[in-house]
């Protein structure tokens, strides 16, 4: 837009602080100990990360309508990873407590996560329709 | 480098890599990635070639786009076909390997 | 977009690159997917970078979403046994080290011949963008894909027809063990899905001037049925409406050949004054058959669970007599 250059330090601030967000989760990823953990650290900081990006975008808009077609995008990206993370969170736990199997499911070495050997029929599979 | 060369040699580099997976692989799942890896070079291919027009921001060569766009819908109409056949093969043989591929050693 | 080489650009293919090695090269199939994935979205921003952003549209929701999710959901069926591979699948053994120098030959000749083009080239954006306006639409990509090529979008929607044909004369298939359906996916679904149509059916109509089409629509339509099936199967039989769905896009785009073969200028060239809105129509129609489509390819055919009691006695292990025929 028209040069205003606090507009452009600030939306680089932004996108700045944000990719130091994405950096902040991958290293949980990688150095977290196990799945639940590196799960919740991932989540929070991707989401952070993107709405501090968004932000910084937004300053750079050419209008109205892209600044609400960035929060919107940014809504949606919240709102789907929030239910995928809970959604393996609960599959986690399930095969923990072993009310549930899934073949094909896998075990990183150091993850507490133990599927159910492979070949026993899925006792609560189906239940609760 | 113009980035339609970067791109195309980036693109035959990928051609290389998916045909080695997809003949020397043994899982016909990992052929598949390898047939799918040479498509993605192929196309990276053609969409460098299309850029190499004047101004690439408002008037790229639309052709070779088109051809991508159908090859992509085509290329995963075939994957999702292979693996449907993958998954009849190991409920029937129990082996993900193809017949001529199996030995001793096979899952 | 600059058409300058950046150091983006620089970063951005030695990720593909090695990406894509190491969705090959993993031992352990179900991180070769997820790399699979991810390549295919770092993909989509090689084609913005390269200007085609419809490719980019339909790469991350078609090359990375849908082929991501038919990939695991294969590895999840294969199971254990079936997902297990050698320790260096891609290893050069004398076998492999003839295929090796084949590829790596391809390669050089690939490498040879694209030094020698030149660096500037107009291609067919000329004459493309010139007959624009007879085109009936202002996406120079939509225009070739609906008028200049229709013939190859045609017989594009046929090869889905026979993939889904394919899949559903194989065997039904037993249903994976599902968690009983949980709250949350329900409601994803019902604020998601609502959004899906309004954003494929948008995609539709803006095909016509800005990037996007009838193949992006479908694909996001397709996402939206995955997803449902994902939080409460569908049960894809071969019903009437549903093939009748199928079939709708192909039938509707055959049937604009025909009608101009016999009446107008010949087989798929559209009339000036009418090629906007023919094209539209065919997109419609295209649009429902593909993401039908698509979806059926995820669902495959599954066994009802009225079957399964009759089906597990026929499915035993067919290792112990590799003849039987299902």
């Amino acid at each position: 837009m028209t040069g205003m250059p606090w507009r452009e330090g600030l939306s680089l601030a932004l996108i700045g602080a944000g990719a130091l967000f994405f950096l902040a989760g991958s290293i949980g990823v990688l150095r977290l100990p196990d799945l639940l953990s590196r799960l919740h650290a991932l989540t929070k900081a991707d989401n952070l990360g993107l709405g501090l990006v968004v932000g910084g975008l937004m300053l750079q808009a050419s209008g109205v309508q892209e600044v609400l077609k960035l929060l919107l995008v940014w809504l949606l990206v919240l709102f789907a990873s929030s239910v995928a993370c809970y959604l393996v969170a609960r599959s986690v736990t399930a095969s923990i407590a072993g009310s549930a199997t899934y073949s094909g499911a896998r075990a990183s070495d150091d993850s507490p996560v133990r599927p159910a050997p492979a070949g026993e029929p899925a006792a609560g599979g189906d239940g609760g329709r | 480098m113009s980035l339609a060369l970067l791109y195309g040699l980036a693109g035959i580099a990928l051609v290389a890599m998916g045909l080695y997976a997809a003949l020397a692989a043994r899982h016909v799942l990992r052929r598949l990635l390898g047939l799918n890896v040479l498509g993605s070079g192929v196309f990276m291919m053609l969409v460098a070639l299309a850029s190499r027009t004047t101004d690439i921001a408002t008037r790229p060569d639309p052709v070779p786009h088109a051809m991508v766009l159908t090859g992509i819908v085509v290329a995963v109409s075939a994957t999702a076909l292979g693996l449907a056949l993958l998954r009849r093969m190991h409920a029937h043989d129990g082996s993900p390997w193809l017949p001529e591929d199996r030995d001793d050693d096979s899952p | 977009m600059a058409a300058e080489v950046q150091v983006f650009d620089a970063v951005l293919v030695v990720l593909l690159l090695w990406l894509g090695w190491r969705a090959l090269a993993s031992a352990d199939l179900f991180k070769a997917v997820v790399q699979f994935i991810v390549f295919g979205l770092l993909l989509s921003l090689a084609w913005v970078r390269l200007g085609a952003p419809d490719v980019a549209l339909a790469e991350a929701a078609i090359g990375a979403g849908l082929a991501g999710a038919l990939l695991l959901d294969t590895l999840a069926r294969l199971g254990r046994s079936g997902a297990a591979d050698e320790a260096r699948p891609l290893g050069l053994t004398p076998a492999r080290t003839g295929i090796a120098l084949a590829a790596l030959g391809l390669a050089a000749l690939l490498v040879a011949a694209a030094l020698t083009l030149p660096e500037r080239w107009p291609g067919l954006a000329e004459p493309a963008l010139q007959q624009l306006p007879a085109s009936g639409v202002s996406n120079p990509v939509t225009a070739t894909l609906l008028n200049y090529r229709a013939w190859d979008t045609l017989l594009e929607i046929g090869v889905l027809m026979l993939a889904v044909l394919g899949v559903w004369i194989l065997e039904a298939e037993p249903a994976l063990p599902r968690l009983a359906p949980d709250p949350m996916l329900g409601l994803l679904l019902r604020v998601l899905l609502p959004l899906t149509v309004i954003v494929a059916g948008y995609l539709l109509w803006v095909g016509a001037h800005a990037p996007g089409g009838a193949f992006q629509g479908a694909a996001l339509l397709a996402a939206g049925g995955v997803l449902w099936h994902l939080a409460r199967p569908l049960s894809l039989g071969p019903s009437l409406v549903l093939r009748a769905i199928v079939v709708l896009g192909f039938a509707v785009f055959l049937a604009v050949g025909v009608a101009t073969a016999v009446l107008g200028g010949g087989l798929l060239s559209f009339p000036r004054e009418h090629a906007g809105a023919i094209i539209l129509v065919i997109e419609a129609a295209a649009m429902l058959s593909i993401a039908l489509i698509m979806v059926a390819l995820f669902v495959g055919r599954v066994r009802a669970p009225s079957e399964t009691g009759a089906a597990e006695a026929e499915a035993a292990p067919a290792a112990s007599n590799p003849g039987a025929a299902p």
